[in-house]
């Protein structure tokens, strides 16, 4: 059994935060859409702060940062597909290369990153930082937002 | 990140979540959800493939075409990590006998992360860059041999020594090794073949034994190596 086996086992007994409904935005024609990428991976510009362990807060990545950093505190995944290619957790190029061909209508200017190894209750990111980041977003005119995990 | 989506969408902002448990995207309903079961590190699946990325994120985005909410829909393709086999990596011969085998292995292996650093970046720099790599793994082998951890001379909290070191060993792997590194591979290779990456597992063995704080020795490694 592989480790990813293992633990995917462990993450579905943990328990989840509820909430009672499940909000539902409807955004522009994808074609006319302006997409950021919100990700869990903690990861960060080299010369922004990392993140700590038990951070709630976001860093912000421009479009055009390359030098990413991998910050997650959590040793239980694979980083060498993040080293051999940041697009395969955090795919900036694959979207502005859907926006080239014109299947989206634009990149956002900026692209948040969270850490996914939060406290049980997640209540910072759900009424201070999650809010905080819909804030930008919605400042960057962003429709949709990609969330890709680690 | 399924709570992200909730929060975003509540606020705003549409959301099209990649999710790697499918039992968690069950149990929290966000509005639009791909369940990939790709390697837990890779959620567009294949570093380097723009095309099988894009496919991706087409069926994804797909999901912004439901009516209604929440959306959960699978990846019809399985990617398996193989954490049991290592990518084909050699390693460097000995050269300083006066110095632990780890801290040799280390100071040998740090032009190749450089080259790795100068092409691709890099996520070594938590505690340290990569020339400061074999002083971490002199602490490690101090632990390992019996100096308490308080006292080995870490650069920095046991966990993120141990993600330099694990990051500074793979980046250098992938300089080095003859293809690609499959999932788990490169790990593999760190902690099963390489004597920096016995050596922190022992370490972790050892502040474990001595009492240190859970998640300091839990968090230094995968939690299924032992």
């Amino acid at each position: 059994m592989s480790g990813d086996v293992e633990m995917r086992a462990y993450a579905s007994g943990l328990p989840a935060p509820e909430f009672d409904s499940t909000a539902w935005q409807v955004p522009p024609a994808l074609a006319d859409a302006t997409v950021a990428i919100v990700t869990t991976a903690a990861i960060h510009t080299a010369h922004d702060s990392g993140f700590t362990g038990t951070d709630t807060g976001f860093r912000v990545i421009p479009t055009g940062a390359r030098d990413l950093m991998l910050g997650h505190w959590s040793p239980n995944f694979d980083r060498a597909g993040f080293a051999l290619d940041p697009n395969v957790v955090f795919p900036v190029d694959r979207l502005s290369e859907l926006a080239a061909r014109g299947e989206l209508g634009r990149v956002a200017p900026r692209h948040l990153a969270f850490a996914g190894n939060q406290e049980d209750t997640v209540s910072r990111v759900r009424l201070d930082s999650g809010p905080a980041a819909a804030e930008l977003l919605r400042g960057d005119g962003v429709d949709i937002a990609l969330l890709t995990p680690v | 990140m399924c709570v992200l989506a909730h929060v975003l969408e509540a606020n705003g902002i549409a959301t099209v979540a990649l999710v790697s448990v499918l039992a968690v995207a069950e149990k929290m309903r966000p509005p639009r959800a791909l369940y990939c079961e790709f390697p837990l590190g890779r959620p567009l699946g294949v570093p380097g493939d723009a095309d099988y990325q894009h496919a991706v994120l087409r069926r994804a985005f797909a999901l912004l075409d439901a009516p209604s909410g929440p959306v959960l829909e699978t990846y019809p393709d399985l990617i398996e990590t193989d954490d049991t086999q290592p990518i084909a990596c050699d390693l460097p011969p000995r050269f300083d006998p006066n110095l632990p085998a780890a801290v040799d292995e280390a100071t040998a292996l740090l032009p190749a992360y450089e080259r790795s650093r100068a092409k691709r970046g890099t996520s070594v720099g938590r505690t340290t860059d990569g020339q400061g790599i074999p002083h971490a793994v002199g602490a490690l082998v101090r632990i390992a041999t019996g100096t308490p951890w308080t006292e080995a001379g870490l650069p920095g909290d046991p966990i993120s020594v141990a993600h330099d070191v694990r990051t500074f060993y793979e980046e250098a792997a992938i300089e080095l090794a003859s293809a690609p590194a499959h999932a788990g591979g490169a790990e593999a290779w760190f902690y099963e073949q390489t004597e920096c990456g016995r050596t922190l597992l022992a370490a972790r063995r050892a502040m474990k034994d001595a009492g240190a704080p859970f998640a300091f020795w839990l968090y230094m490694a995968r939690a299924t190596r032992q």
